[in-house]
């Protein structure tokens, strides 16, 4: 196990994980990386560690260009424990003068039961000596944790950004030049849905900061997936377009079903969005996972949802994907909803409660269908499909 | 008075209320609803302090 060399300095001592197919309810088709990198500076510093099972692959890989034990300091730029995993061990091992992290760190990570750690608390503007060169800390409090933390070795001019700019992608080519956009570009729009969305008016006033601050690193080094160092502006911009949820004439139906019927509801919503004039992706949760469908919705304006009733409930695949999408708190959507019952249709007529806890513009009223779906009630799910497409329009006007 | 969340530095302002969460402007900090949770990171109200 040999590290990677980024600069003179700083070397890539992380783990690769190629076969994570589940990253807390996250499917990662890709696998991923943990990122940890070491300064090897006068005073050497390893930013953040791996998960705990990779601790022996990422040790091996910083035994490669020093002995572990010279390393002085450690810096905690986020406390989850995909990075905090392997601290105890590697604490245990180095016995580091110093640990820095933000205060949530402080109490995360006395809260992940580390208690007898150097631990020393530092804030936005903060700046260490780590021996011929200094680290600055940016506090990033909720991209994506309450502790998230960049540090910026200054006169190496590289930006440690945590989770922010990374992606689930497993690569043994450690560099943006390296690796092919047609594969990584859908993992980062899946990481950014599925791990900022919430957090992107934060994202928007965090890059204005940024660069009031006057940073512009020539290399960006994130937790997972790769180092930028040829393009780093590159996944900034892709930021920036993301967290400002720009429209675009497209829209979801998200559906499940039991016999059909729901399901044939779903295909005409989808032919009124298409008629329309609307890009429409059909996304039956048997087919898709919850990730994927949070993906789709990045770019969406319109979100239509469609559940058969089970015992006197939503579809569970459904309650699923929808406290999922709920937590997400994606903008500016506009939507309806749809389903098909035995005999109880009150689950079906509830979704306009769901669709307005996840603040979803409602442009029909709920349609629902007593087991099979007559010509009329079709006809109404494509009219509902139409009308969300003029609803999209009209935003985009 | 405005309130921070401890969580995330959230500040609650009376003066703007929480319009996405149907919160009116010029709502104090004590009369919002005790299910209100922050709208950056999501604690309860229990997790805030005055701000100034």
């Amino acid at each position: 196990m040999q590290a990677v060399k980024i600069t003179d300095k700083v070397y890539w001592v992380g783990a690769i994980d190629w076969n994570i197919r589940d990253f807390h309810g996250y499917s990662t088709k890709r696998g991923t990386t943990y990122n940890a990198f070491l300064i090897l500076s006068e005073k050497p510093t390893l930013i953040d560690t791996v998960k705990k099972e990779f601790y022996p692959e990422m040790m091996a890989r910083i035994a490669s260009v020093i002995d572990p034990k010279k390393i002085e300091i450690i810096i905690s730029n986020h406390s989850e424990m995909d990075h905090s995993g392997a601290l105890p061990q590697a604490v245990a091992a180095i016995q580091p003068k110093e640990i820095y992290c933000s205060d949530m760190g402080l109490k995360d990570l006395t809260a992940q039961l580390y208690p007898n750690f150097p631990m020393k608390t530092v804030k936005t503007g903060d700046r260490i000596d780590v021996g011929g060169d200094t680290v600055s800390f940016v506090e990033a409090r909720m991209l994506h944790w309450p502790d998230s933390m960049f540090s910026y070795l200054e006169k190496e001019n590289v930006l440690f950004t945590n989770d922010v700019f990374g992606m689930h992608y497993a690569t043994g080519k450690l560099f943006d030049d390296e690796n092919e956009e047609r594969l990584w570009l859908y993992e980062a729009e899946k990481y950014y849905a599925n791990i900022v969305l919430p957090y992107s008016d934060i994202v928007l006033r965090f890059l204005d900061t940024v660069t009031k601050m006057g940073l512009s690193p020539k290399i960006i080094a994130p937790d997972h997936g790769f180092v930028w160092r040829k393009d780093p502006s590159k996944i900034v911009n892709l930021y920036a377009k993301w967290a400002a949820q720009a429209p675009k004439n497209k829209a979801i139906v998200v559906y499940d079903t039991m016999w059909g019927s729901t399901q044939t509801m779903a295909q005409y919503v989808a032919e009124g969005l298409r008629l329309g004039g609307t890009e429409v992706k059909l996304l039956s949760m048997h087919a898709c996972h919850r990730s994927d469908v949070a993906t789709e919705l990045l770019d969406s304006r319109g979100l239509i949802i469609g559940s058969p009733v089970l015992n006197s409930e939503i579809f569970p695949s459904m309650a699923d994907v929808l406290c999922y999408l709920k937590g997400l708190k994606k903008k500016y959507l506009v939507g309806g909803a749809f389903g098909s019952y035995g005999w109880n249709p009150a689950p079906v007529k509830a979704l306009a409660d769901t669709l307005q806890a996840m603040h979803v513009e409602q442009a029909a009223p709920i349609i629902t269908s007593q087991f099979v779906p007559d010509e009329k009630t079709l006809q109404a799910c494509k009219e509902l499909g139409l009308t969300v497409s003029k609803k999209i329009a009209e935003q985009l006007k | 008075m405005k309130y921070i969340c401890e969580v995330c530095g959230y500040v609650y302002d009376p003066a703007v209320g929480d319009p996405e969460h149907n919160i009116a402007a010029g709502t104090k900090f004590e009369d919002l609803p005790v299910d209100w949770t922050c709208p950056v990171c999501g604690v309860g109200k229990d997790q805030f302090k005055p701000a100034e």
